[in-house]
């Protein structure tokens, strides 16, 4: 079963950060991914650029509408998500447990939506 | 005043009957193999068997487990697994908290939706929607049919525990049969992993409800548990309780449960009110709120404190806790406040008191008892 861990953290953390903070933080993601690498629980994750570069787009009436944000105001923000494989909801949140970004922020499980094949 | 207290304290949780699996469950297959407690459970439950020749050789971990396939499986081991596998189910913390007491109430305990609807004062198609999601997610995000392994045992029990606790607790005063069920799960619990929470759980459930003809009077009003028929109490359950408390006290893993039971064994003890050992329970207390701090368990400190050095002491913790902007809408704060005011005559403050307590209290029993209270400030004014 395939499972998206979807990281909500406050960004601006990271940009408050410090080079040496920085460097651990990445440190810690990147032993993270080894570790579920080797576990065989990885297949996919991404560390997303902040909010500020985000931008929305709806087609309404035919028309493309481009708009900067999504502007909400929330304390955290997806920054970031890995896909991964567990056998049940369990596995999957023993690793989501394991993420970095728990630890002060928020992760989002969520079960893939498996179609059947035609 | 005791009472009120322990009634805040009181408040737990249930415990179900033992109850067929039901086949929801059960048909999704997901039954798993003997997992590592089950092996455990074996390891140090299980009548020496005559067939098994690894008795007296040193435990290994794979002849343990061709042990576990191998032997007759022994139904009762079955039956304990899976009723297990359905509680840890039911009461999984990925799921809607109402939703598990619901279906812990309906698949465990065999109650009907409309029965557990009319406990918890909701509608039977509300409560009924909350089961049927719950049950969606446990199919859709694969929540296991299982028992959870050791490292997340003390949490997910912890989360079953707490369901117990709710059932108790919402049959504290109307619903006697409510606590009878979350006594028989209490009891299922300690049979089935007998842990020292959950012995410390059943104990502090048994304790409690020793006490329950004597809670209240004919007319339906709080008595105090000083002024409680101490003959009336159940001993049989004391016992029970006390064996208990102290059973989980050897395992030196002392939980609030345990904590919170050994209080109530305490206060079970006393053969009158005057001989409570109140300096006992305010270092029960003082190791209580280190354990699991909140508001409630420091106003309940500051209540045994004034009962060991004197109302003045208690009143002025309960200050400080209403000073940190807590509680202030809890009855029970208002109600300990206007009886140590009663204690030392302090008449006017202890009728304001009463009067914000009755402001806040929603249950019955606890209204009339304050009521009465005005009544003799009144009478004797």
């Amino acid at each position: 079963m395939r499972y998206l861990c979807l990281i909500y953290e406050d960004e601006k953390w990271w940009e408050k950060a410090t080079e040496s903070d920085m460097q651990q933080g990445m440190a810690e993601y990147n032993g993270f991914t080894e570790s579920i690498k080797k576990a065989g629980n990885y297949i996919g994750g991404e560390a997303l650029q902040p909010t500020k570069t985000a931008t929305s787009v709806r087609v309404r009436n035919g028309k493309i509408s481009t708009t900067d944000g999504p502007y909400v105001e929330t304390k955290e923000q997806l920054g970031g998500y890995y896909l991964i494989k567990a056998k049940d909801l369990n596995e999957a949140v023993q690793v989501a447990s394991r993420i970095p970004g728990a630890k002060n922020g928020t992760v989002e499980v969520r079960p893939v939506m498996e179609f059947d094949q035609p | 005043m005791q009472d009120a207290f322990a009634a805040a304290l009181e408040r737990w949780p249930i415990e179900g009957t033992p109850a067929n699996p039901r086949s929801w469950l059960i048909s999704t297959g997901r039954f798993k193999a003997i997992d590592r407690l089950r092996k455990t459970r074996r390891e140090v439950s299980s009548p020496p068997d005559p067939l098994s020749l690894e008795v007296s050789s040193p435990p290994d971990p794979l002849s343990l487990r061709e042990r576990g396939d191998d032997i007759s499986e022994s139904e009762d081991y079955d039956v304990v697994d899976d009723r297990l596998r359905l509680i840890f189910t039911c009461c999984h913390p990925a799921l809607n908290p109402d939703a598990q007491v619901a279906m812990t109430l309906r698949e465990i305990c065999g109650l009907t939706t409309e029965q557990v609807a009319a406990a918890f004062l909701t509608n039977a198609p509300t409560l009924a929607q909350r089961i049927v999601r719950a049950k969606a997610k446990i199919r859709d995000a694969k929540i296991p049919y299982e028992i959870p392994e050791r490292r997340d045992l003390p949490e997910r029990l912890a989360s079953v525990l707490h369901v117990v606790y709710l059932v108790f607790n919402q049959g504290y005063f109307t619903r006697p049969d409510l606590a009878v069920e979350a006594i028989r799960l209490g009891r299922l619990l300690v049979e089935l992993l007998p842990e020292p929470e959950a012995i410390g759980l059943l104990a502090l459930m048994l304790l409690h409800d020793a006490r329950r003809a004597t809670r209240t009077n004919g007319k339906g009003e709080l008595v105090p548990l000083e002024e409680q028929d101490r003959s009336q109490w159940n001993r049989e359950q004391i016992k029970e309780g006390i064996v208990l408390v102290e059973r989980g006290f050897s395992s030196r893993q002392i939980g609030p449960y345990l904590l919170q039971a050994a209080i109530a064994a305490v206060h079970a003890d006393a053969a009158t009110p005057a001989e409570t050992d109140w300096s006992e329970i305010v270092g029960l207390y003082d190791v209580l709120s280190r354990a699991d701090p909140s508001p409630v368990i420091a106003l309940n400190r500051a209540a045994a404190i004034a009962m060991r050095d004197g109302p003045q002491h208690g009143l002025e913790l309960i200050d400080e806790i209403l000073a940190r902007d807590e509680l202030g809408e809890y009855h029970l704060v208002h109600a300990a406040r206007a009886d140590l005011f009663r204690r030392l005559g302090k008449k006017a403050d202890a009728i304001a008191a009463y009067n914000q307590a009755l402001a806040h209290a929603v249950e019955e029993p606890v209204r009339r008892l304050m009521q009465r209270r005005l009544r003799e400030l009144g009478e004797t004014a």
